[in-house]
């Protein structure tokens, strides 16, 4: 019974009013996948971390393979193998001595050595690559060496912190089915923390965390069959944007969670038969309103809805802007290169007023690239692009003017304050006296700063960092909003809230071309490019781009599905 | 047992190559070590010196004498000066304002009749005092000149009356006076600082910056183990980065080693392991390389440039600094690297220093060992 990893009442603080957890109590077994899932800042990592004795707690106990992490170190250490967030591997060693380091360290040596690395090899993909630097490998590649690293020993319990944070969905896939292996054939025990939801699915149990405290515990498939009944898909009339009925309907009461799948809102109810259906502000738009099968998803997005402030997020009743109107950013056949390397390889695209278009791809795939090129970051190696009606190669400062731009980090100070930030950045917008004032106040409102304008922008919480830096490239009503990878090491309730903000902005009338690697994320897109290795591997409307996709064997893709076909179908045109 | 020490031994070994794979592939790591060196005696032995030669200074003769005329060949003659010669005192101060001389030397029409009349007459000297010590070493060789100036007179019998008593000075260890043979032995402190205490304070920073220190503290490394690993590369890189500063000050600067290099490698070793000791104190507990740099230039790099007489004589600085340099490991280092460079193996002088290095050298490493876990927390 206490095969995996015990905890009882585990307590960790780093500090007053910084308990990171306050009385865990799960078990996880051997031979078996459990998953940690929950909000930034529920505990994941430091309950992770204690496992592996890297902290030691404050209270309470957690033992591993029946080990104490303070008195047993090494010998838990010996048994154990452990992948911290980013991987911990050398950029600068190959992949070969990546492995033998590892090896070396954990006392593998000899023909045992040789067995395991061509094992390891062959399981991850790896082989081809041994005098590949880490750092050149793309991120799939790179999340599988540093699981290789972990495996040299063969553990008897394996830890991994978010293994597939920002990595493409086929080494995704493939990582869990080398995960899957490990479990079914040599019955090792594994605790995963994880930030997508589907993933969840795949774990025996799950434990739900937030703000250290354990809200639930048990297989993802009870916590879904406990949502029957109250999970909707709400189809819209012809010519309604899924996203503007998903605007209307977040915030309703009774309403516990609004998405979108496949150009239908979800919708998540309260409690059983709740008439989401009756809502006057639905009368006009829904074409149909169906109950639907509940996933984990529902059920965590559920338990943690009550838990959280509400977001209110306001959107104009009728669009001021309608989409499809005016070219708002031209592309035509981008390209950048650093030396021999070509990472945009000619992409081309329109973006309309009013839309939100997104660029997506795994980590490398060049939408960052091509990204920092659209707000002028980086120059244009080759090819066209104009924004806001201005072209970038010959009039990129004026172009700037009429951008808002948020970086992917938190780029504001840390040491002003929300207010102190706002005015900063709208003087360096040009703003001043009365203008100025005014705009902030609205921003204030908006983005439900106000109680908060006196906290200093280091101390706020992730979400509110986001909502400031938000308002931040706002300020100076700009006509179109570049967002990178907003959602990026968000966790998914926060993400929530800011694809619906996001789309209070679009229904403004303000063009939105946002980044991002969390393919599901593409439904709240009118259109978008999926980029993979520097080029277009689709480009389209949701809708358009999972049609590509249909097939006898998937009739209903989601995007990510679609993904995965279209770089199947690339790779097989290749060979 | 013995398979417990094998074991040990492949992780201290396998850490270490990966250490040494690092080095090679990071061209800042090999600057450091190995380019700053270079830069840093290039630096000092050409371009800083405290020797003050052809010094640019304005001559008024305003008298026409045999006697003023010998004292101005001898200014000319000089490698200490470069005499411009003007007309008016106007003109004199005018180049002194425009920073183009150093000084003024005016010689009074009376000159030679004062001389004649009463065996001595006055030499005016005017100095740009804004840098004291230039201004002091500049009066000394001026009044060097006129000394011998007016030996020569004696001996030619133009003037009466040796002085009853003559100083006859003699430099010891550094006899041509020269910078350089001062400069040079201080500087290898100043390299092995840069390698011992910022290079691995920043190399520490790093692991932790990017994320492998927390990979590598899950697996069965001891922090014993990760401290020999990251002192035998970086002791070896210091002490390769003394080796060339101390060839370089041999071979461009002429700069004498007149005790053996074996000691110098023995004082040395003691060094670097002191500044490793420090590096590594640093780096455990500092996780960025921000401040991991910030607090090694200020705990090692600064006072072994300010608090280790490499610079200045230790014994005229003021008590509280004199006092304060006694715990900044340079100190003692540049002390014996100046006696091994310009005296030689003076064991009797050098032993207070040897013995306070490993002193040193034992306690900061000692701290880095107690200091470094097997955790991600203190």
């Amino acid at each position: 019974m206490n095969d995996g990893v015990v905890a009882e009442s585990l307590r960790k603080s780093f500090g007053p009013g910084a308990d990171a957890l306050r009385g865990v109590s799960f078990a996880a077994g051997r031979g078996a996948i459990t998953g940690l899932v929950g909000p930034d800042g529920a505990g994941k990592s430091t309950l992770l971390r204690l496992a592996a004795g890297l902290l030691l707690p404050d209270g309470g106990s957690v033992r591993v393979l029946g080990l104490d992490p303070d008195g047993e170190v090494h010998e838990l250490r010996r048994r154990i193998g452990y992948m911290p967030q980013r991987f911990g591997l050398y950029e600068d060693l190959s992949v070969q001595e990546n492995l033998r380091l590892f090896a070396d360290l954990q006392g593998v040596v000899g023909d045992r050595r040789d067995e395991q690395f061509e094992r390891l090899a062959t399981m991850t993909g790896l082989a081809p690559f041994g005098d590949r630097l880490a750092g050149q490998l793309s991120g799939g590649m790179k999340q599988k060496l540093g699981l290789a690293c972990a495996l040299v020993k063969e553990p008897e319990f394996l830890l991994l912190d978010e293994p597939t944070v920002g990595v493409d969905p086929l080494s995704r896939r493939e990582l869990w089915q080398i995960v899957d292996t490990l479990v079914d054939e040599h019955g090792i025990g594994v605790l995963v923390s994880t930030a997508y939801l589907d993933e969840a699915e795949r774990c025996g149990d799950v434990v739900v965390l937030d703000r250290g405290e354990v809200l639930d515990i048990g297989p993802p498939a009870r916590f879904a069959a406990a949502m029957r009944g109250r999970v909707f898909a709400v189809t819209p009339r012809p010519g309604v944007p899924p996203r503007r009925l998903q605007a209307a309907l977040s915030g309703q009461p009774g309403v516990l969670d609004v998405s979108m799948r496949a150009g239908r809102v979800r919708a998540v109810a309260a409690a059983d038969g709740e008439p989401i259906a009756d809502l006057p502000a639905l009368a006009d738009d829904v074409a149909e309103v169906a109950a639907t099968t509940p996933c984990f998803e529902d059920a965590f997005m559920a338990r943690l809805a009550g838990r959280s402030e509400r977001v209110q997020v306001r959107a104009p009743a009728v669009p001021e802007r309608t989409a499809g109107g005016r070219v708002a950013v031209q592309v035509r056949d981008l390209r950048k290169h650093f030396g021999d390397f070509e990472a945009v390889r000619g992409v081309s695209f329109e973006v309309h007023e009013g839309e939100i278009f997104g660029l997506l791809g795994p980590n490398g795939a060049g939408k960052s690239t091509t990204f920092r090129m659209l707000c002028g970051l980086t120059s244009i190696s080759d090819g066209e692009a104009t924004v806001a009606g201005r072209d970038l190669r010959r009039a990129g400062k004026r172009a700037r003017a009429r951008l808002g731009y948020m970086a992917q980090k938190f780029s504001l100070y840390g040491s002003l304050s929300v207010l102190e930030n706002l005015r900063f950045f709208g003087t360096a917008y040009g703003l001043a006296g009365a203008r100025l004032r005014t705009r902030i106040d609205e921003s204030l409102a908006e983005f439900g700063l106000g109680d908060r304008r006196r906290d200093t922008a280091a101390t706020l919480p992730g979400g509110y960092k986001q909502r400031l830096a938000m308002a931040a490239a706002l300020l100076h009503e700009p006509d179109i909003l570049f967002l990178d990878e907003p959602t990026s090491g968000v966790d998914p309730v926060a993400r929530r809230e800011f694809w619906l903000r996001i789309n209070a902005v679009a229904l403004a009338g303000t063009t939105v071309v946002v980044t991002t690697h969390f393919m599901e994320e593409a439904e709240y897109c009118d259109r978008m490019l999926i980029m993979a290795r520097g080029a277009e591997l689709a480009i389209g409307t949701p809708a358009e781009i999972r049609a590509t996709a249909r097939s006898d064997e998937h009739p209903d893709p989601s995007i990510e599905d679609a993904f995965l076909i279209l770089a199947e179908r690339r790779t097989e045109a290749f060979a | 047992m013995s398979g417990q020490a094998a074991g040990s031994l492949r992780r201290t070994s396998g850490f270490l190559r990966k250490e040494l794979l690092q080095i090679l592939r990071d061209p800042s790591s090999i600057a450091l070590a190995l380019v700053m060196p270079v830069v840093l005696i290039l630096l000092f032995g050409y371009g800083v010196s405290l020797d003050a030669e052809h010094i640019p200074v304005a001559v008024v003769l305003d008298d026409r004498g045999s006697a003023s005329q010998d004292l101005l060949a001898r200014l000319e003659g000089s490698p200490y000066f470069e005499p411009r010669r003007v007309s008016t005192v106007t003109d004199a101060d005018a180049l002194m304002a425009r920073h183009e001389v150093q000084g003024v030397v005016r010689i009074g029409p009376d000159f030679e009749s004062r001389l004649a009349a009463t065996g001595t007459a006055p030499v005016q000297l005017v100095l740009n005092g804004v840098d004291s010590n230039r201004a002091r070493l500049v009066e000394g060789y001026f009044d060097g000149i006129v000394g011998t100036w007016a030996a020569a007179r004696i001996a030619r019998g133009e003037a009466a009356a040796a002085p009853l008593v003559t100083v006859s000075p003699r430099t010891w260890f550094n006899a041509d006076g020269r910078s350089t043979n001062f400069l040079v032995p201080g500087l290898v402190a100043l390299v092995m600082t840069l390698t011992g205490a910022l290079l691995t304070a920043l190399v520490v920073a790093r692991e932790w910056e990017r994320g492998t220190m927390e990979a590598i503290l899950v697996t069965p490394l001891r922090a014993a183990e990760f401290l020999i690993a990251k002192i035998v590369p970086y002791y070896l890189l210091g002490m390769g980065g003394m080796t060339l500063c101390v060839v370089l000050g041999l071979l461009l600067f002429d700069v004498p080693l007149r005790g053996s290099f074996a000691s110098l490698l023995g004082v040395g070793s003691l060094f670097m392991l002191a500044s490793l000791g420090m590096g590594l104190a640093i780096s455990s507990t500092v996780r960025t390389q921000f401040v991991a740099a910030q607090a090694s230039i200020l705990a090692g790099f600064l006072p072994a440039f300010f608090l280790s007489g490499l610079l200045f004589d230790l014994d005229s600085t003021p008590l509280p600094i004199r006092l304060i340099s006694h715990v900044v490991p340079a100190r003692y280092f540049v002390g014996a690297s100046h006696t091994l460079f310009l005296a030689g193996d003076l064991w009797s002088v050098i032993w207070p220093d040897v013995l306070a290095l490993a002193a040193m050298a034992t306690l900061l490493i000692g701290v880095a060992r107690r200091r470094t876990g097997i955790r991600i927390e203190g």
